[in-house]
């Protein structure tokens, strides 16, 4: 059964939680970094259970219904509503969407 | 007033059918409904003017003997399907301002087959919750308040809560809710309400803004099971923008919806008997295995030896897919936008800002979880356990024809409650997790009072797209149970 | 064969290793997820949907068009065709990709390996590996240069599909390189999956060059991106083996990351050590379910591939008796090779194969060239320059007049007939007129007469050109020659 003890081993610390806000690109104030820590090493304690199941052997699921992709026929259906896709855009102008400078 | 809210969606269908009553009358009692249960934070949007003017339109088209299968009925919508021209936030702040210029396949239906649009119900942000309290629009609350202890405030349960309190307290006919790991199947417990998910593929997802991809399935929550039958057969059907969207016809939904329950095979899983469950949890469980067992049914033991690791399996899942579903919330095209120095100065900004504690716990989950080194220890090892669990239902269903839970692993809790522990709040989900993974159709069932008075559920669970059983099940579990309880605050309205 | 090529360090010989990624634009109506148009050039964000802009909620749905040209693709590289493949996400944020993922295909792509021949110089062959094919999503256009503090974003290119092809790292040379991109063009121009338009980005290379001491193990390589000509690639791969000797020469080692090239200045650059922060988290897109493959739809297909290169080369050298050179420079073109053989083909199959090769080759393609020109656009059709060829071949004009008369007929685009008959350029074969001049020629030339008859042999050509000048080049040579030889000797 689950049974959830309250420990966790203590396996991510703020420098690496900090590197996974880098790349999910979510700025996480330095105060609370450490209970983010905390939280993100309760839950992977919670999940290091699977360890336990034995999958040798078993496929990863790919879908629960079975289907294969269904496929569209390659026909001009959509676009052409600049209006549409621009309609909620923060800033932009002339049918763009506007971002601060990238350098490349 | 109380004779017309207390229609429930299939006697108002009957009702506006035979001119009894004209969907504006209907629509302006809801109407007043919604703004008298204001302090239920039900809704985040209320769209009155469009109630009025859809109702308006469904008693012309009524008055020529016209309509669809939800003619003139005013329902509510969880605020994470996209409607046109309407604000629509995932009760995020990321999404500020957002209006779609579309409106999602699943609302398109409804409002195709007659339905009236009252609003936009409130939800955990991006439906990550089991409480509905990371709304970024406040905790929607539950209509229900403990007998002995009517002063504190419930959660009406997660993340469909704002759909259910409204279904609950009378603020809606009917909603819609999506479920992921339980989210319109553990509310509708929480509140006393129906609440289904059906097959994963059933209904569109085109349109619904996504949390875990191969887990959303929107759904019906209603009064009755005959109402979500009704409901559901509005909401469903094939679409060719949702590639997983099933092709699989639905079948006529209620016309086996009263067969009962004579001669079928009831499963009851041994593993769903968990550590520390309370005591009435099991019992209105028992209570259900002896309903059914005097209408008719066969009881089978059966085991799901995998259940105990669905949990786990979830909350790898759910994440990953949701760490990438919103990365397309970045400030550039809609919402909110905080800006930066540069662009990645400001994408962090934006979604530093713009998403909530529990989003950004399960975004950067996610994040870790499919990272180069640990994608087979987490991601795909979970998936393969998925594919156990899986089986677990198949063999199962080899030998019975529905199975029978409870809903979830306790009644309403406290606002607030549980917040300190994000596991701890993950565990409200464990009888329903299962079938989520396993993309199973599940029905939540009132069937009784826990010992503080407050609604309990149970769940039944049915093979891939076998809707009717389930409904059908659930229809027999619903007679036996008599559950007519209300919350105290529809006394006398 | 010919000298392996090696860069010269001040240690020894160097092997340049190099494999090659490249991006090929599907050639299909809409974009693979969705149903906007995919035409280069359009206002910004007017062939974008709400798919395309990546809007709360929205699903892909896969283009059956592209899946095609991808087995096409797959087929015509001789590759495995995957009957079960993945669409994955490859995730990372940028302003121009609108989903903050790409959808590609990792793990399990539709096309395995397969191979495609090169023909070198000097008639060498070389086989080049191909590891995979997968089908992906392009990413939209970021215009830095529009405003002083922010980038416009046009996402009209977001979705587009983009066949990747990966080579093994079987190359060797710049030459071997340049060789390569042009044989895979060529092949999807053949099939039309990709019109190999590198100006307009709708073919992009990623050029991965490695050296080692030859007989050594691979050295750690570096990644240029998005190279877009072919002589760029070229430059780039010698700037960047010479670079990495003279680094390795030094004591240094090679790290590897993705490098620049910057054409004005001929050379690679670090982009940056940004690589650390990319981890792509590629996972199976859960909007999307394994694409199967009936195997009767990959026959079908195949089945209806047109003649790819190498075997229309095989054909001609067999069937037109042509050489090595002549066939591969008409195959390396599907409308040059059609062009051809209707050429061949017309004036009742009486035209000699060779001539209308050399025809096609050396005055056609000369005066397309000059005139920059494609042969799309060229003023001689093949109908026109076989009649051409018939007249030359009926005796009616010398070939030596020919060149005139072709001259003529690419300017102003008149047939060969009516410019022949207009300037009067018939070939004289009338033999009392020919006879005509060849007396006069001897009669004013009475001391070379003498002298060729004393032994000087190789007079006889003053004669001839001399007789051919008097009758302005429209004496029948063949007639001419008789004459005179007769005249002389007799």
């Amino acid at each position: 059964m689950f049974v959830w003890n309250g420990l966790y081993p203590m396996s991510l610390d703020k420098a690496t939680v900090a590197s996974i806000a880098t790349l999910a690109r979510l700025r996480v104030p330095e105060d609370r970094l450490e209970p983010m820590v905390a939280d993100l090493n309760a839950i992977l304690g919670f999940v290091e259970q699977l360890n336990q199941v034995d999958t040798d052997g078993v496929e990863p699921l790919a879908s629960v219904t079975g289907h294969s992709l269904p496929q569209r026929e390659d026909a001009v259906t959509d676009g052409g509503y600049p209006d549409r896709v621009t309609a909620n855009a923060p800033d932009g102008g002339n049918g763009f969407y506007a971002v601060p400078k990238v350098v490349e | 007033m109380a004779g017309i809210l207390d229609l429930d969606l299939v006697a108002a269908r009957d009702a506006l059918r035979a001119r009894e009553i004209s969907s504006t009358e209907l629509t302006s009692a809801y109407l007043s409904r919604i703004e008298a249960t204001a302090d239920l934070n039900a809704y985040i949007t209320v769209t009155a003017d469009k109630a009025q003017a859809m109702a308006k339109a469904s008693d012309e088209r009524l008055a020529k003997g016209e309509g669809g299968g939800l003619e003139g009925l005013p329902i509510a919508v969880k605020d994470l399907f996209c409607t046109e021209g309407v604000l629509t936030t995932a009760a995020s702040h990321i999404l500020d301002g957002f209006k779609p210029t579309y409106e999602s396949t699943v609302t398109g239906n409804l409002w195709s087959a007659g339905a009236v649009m009252l609003g936009k119900t409130n939800l955990d942000e991006f439906a990550m919750g089991s409480s509905s309290a990371t709304s970024y629009y406040g905790p929607p609350v539950n209509p229900w308040r403990g007998a002995q202890d009517s002063e504190t405030r419930l959660v009406p349960g997660g993340s469909s809560g704002g759909s259910a309190a409204a279904v609950s307290g009378w603020a809606a006919l009917a909603a819609t809710g999506t479920d992921t790991g339980g989210s319109i199947r553990q509310p509708a417990s929480l509140t006393g309400i129906v609440g289904m998910k059906p097959s994963y593929g059933r209904c569109s997802r085109w349109g619904i803004v996504a949390f875990a991809s191969s887990l959303d399935q929107a759904g019906p929550m209603t009064r009755t099971v005959h109402d979500a039958a009704v409901m559901l057969s509005a909401m469903a059907g094939h679409d060719p923008k949702d590639s997983t969207s099933a092709a699989e016809p639905l079948p006529d939904l209620e016309a086996t919806l009263d067969s009962g329950v004579k001669g079928l095979r009831i499963g009851v899983p041994a593993e769903y008997r968990v550590d520390g469950m309370p005591t009435e949890i099991s019992e209105i469980w028992a209570k259900g295995i002896a309903w059914l067992k005097d209408a008719g049914a066969e009881i089978i033991d059966i085991s799901l030896p995998h259940t105990q690791y669905a949990l786990a399996t979830y909350y790898i899942i759910a994440p990953a897919e949701a760490s990438s579903n919103l990365a397309r919330y970045d400030g550039v095209r809609y919402g909110l936008r905080v800006d930066g120095g540069s662009l990645d100065e400001m994408y962090a900004n934006t979604r530093g800002e713009g998403f909530g504690a529990e989003v950004q716990r399960r975004v950067l989950i996610g994040t870790y979880v499919l990272s180069a080194g640990y994608y087979d220890a987490y991601y795909r090892k979970a998936q393969r356990v998925r594919t156990l669990i899986r089986r677990d239902f198949d063999e199962a269903f080899g030998k019975v024809d529905a199975i029978l839970t409870p809903t979830a692993p306790s009644d309403a809790f406290a606002i607030g409650a549980n917040e300190d522990d994000p596991v701890k709040m993950y565990l409200n989900d464990v009888f329903t997790v299962p079938a989520s993974l396993a993309g199973l159709p599940g029905l939540s069932v009132p069937a009784g009072l826990s010992a503080r008075g407050l609604p309990l559920g149970l769940q039944v669970l049915g093979r891939m797209f076998d809707e009717p059983m389930v409904l059908r099940v659930g229809r027999a579990i619903e007679k036996a149970a008599t559950f007519t309880s209300r919350p105290a605050m529809l006394e006398g309205i | 064969m010919s000298e392996p090529y090696r860069i010269q360090g001040e240690t020894g010989a160097w092997e340049v290793v190099i494999g090659l990624e490249v991006h090929a634009q599907v050639i299909s109506k809409s974009k693979l997820f969705s149903g906007s148009a995919t035409t280069f050039g359009a206002g910004a964000n007017t062939q974008v949907s709400l798919v395309d802009a990546a809007m709360p909620g929205m699903l892909p749905v896969i283009n059956r068009e592209c899946v095609d040209q991808a087995v096409r693709t797959g087929l015509a590289l001789e590759a495995k065709i995957n009957p079960v493949s993945v669409f994955d996400r490859k995730n990372y944020f940028y302003a121009d990709l609108p989903q903050g993922y790409q959808i590609s295909q990792y793990e399990q792509p539709i096309v395995g390996e397969g191979v495609v021949h090169l023909d070198l110089p000097d008639s060498e062959t070389k086989e080049v590996g191909i590891e995979r094919l997968h089908l992906e999503q392009d990413a939209g256009k970021s215009l830095h240069d529009q405003h002083p503090s922010k980038s416009y974003i046009d996402l009209n290119r977001s979705g587009v599909a983009l066949m990747e092809i990966v080579s093994k790292p079987d190359l060797r040379s710049p030459e071997d390189t340049a060789a390569y991109i042009k044989k895979l063009r060529s092949i999807l121009r053949y099939i039309g999956t990709c019109d190999g338009n590198m100006q307009e980005g709708s073919m992009r290379c990623d050029v991965n060059v490695s050296v080692r001491k030859p007989g050594d193990e691979y050295g750690t390589r570096c990644e240029i991106k998005n190279v877009n000509s072919i002589r760029f690639v070229q430059q780039a791969i010698e700037y960047e083996a010479r670079r990495q000797v003279e680094v390795l020469e030094e004591g240094g080692s090679i790290k590897q990351e993705t490098r620049l090239f910057d054409a004005n200045r001929g050379e690679t650059r670090s982009m940056r050590s940004k690589e650390d922060a990319h981890d792509y988290r590629y996972f199976p897109d859960p909007d999307l379910l394994p694409l199967k493959l009936d195997p009767a739809r990959v026959e079908a297909l195949k089945a209806a591939l047109p003649e790819l290169p190498d075997v229309k080369k095989a054909r001609f050298i067999a069937e037109y008796g042509l050489s090595v050179y002549d066939a591969s420079s008409l195959i390396e073109e599907r409308a040059i090779a059609d062009w051809y053989e209707a050429l061949v083909k017309g004036g009742n199959g009486k035209r000699d194969p060779k001539i209308a090769a050399n025809w096609t080759i050396s005055e056609l393609f000369g005066a397309l060239n000059k005139a920059g020109f494609d042969l799309a656009d060229s003023p001689v059709s093949a109908d026109a320059l076989g009649g051409l060829i018939d007249l030359i071949g009926d005796g009616t004009i010398s070939g030596r007049i020919a060149k005139d008369v072709f001259a003529e007929m690419f300017e102003t685009g008149k047939d060969a007939a009516a410019i022949v008959e207009e300037k009067g350029l018939r070939q004289v074969s009338d033999t009392g007129a020919i006879e005509a001049i060849v007396d006069a020629v001897l009669a004013e030339n009475q001391d070379k007469v003498a002298e060729f008859r004393s032994g000087k042999d190789k007079l006889f050509g003053f004669f001839v050109g001399q007789t051919m000048k008097r009758s302005g080049g429209k004496a029948n040579p063949g007639m001419v020659n008789e004459l005179l030889k007769a005249k002389l000797t007799g």
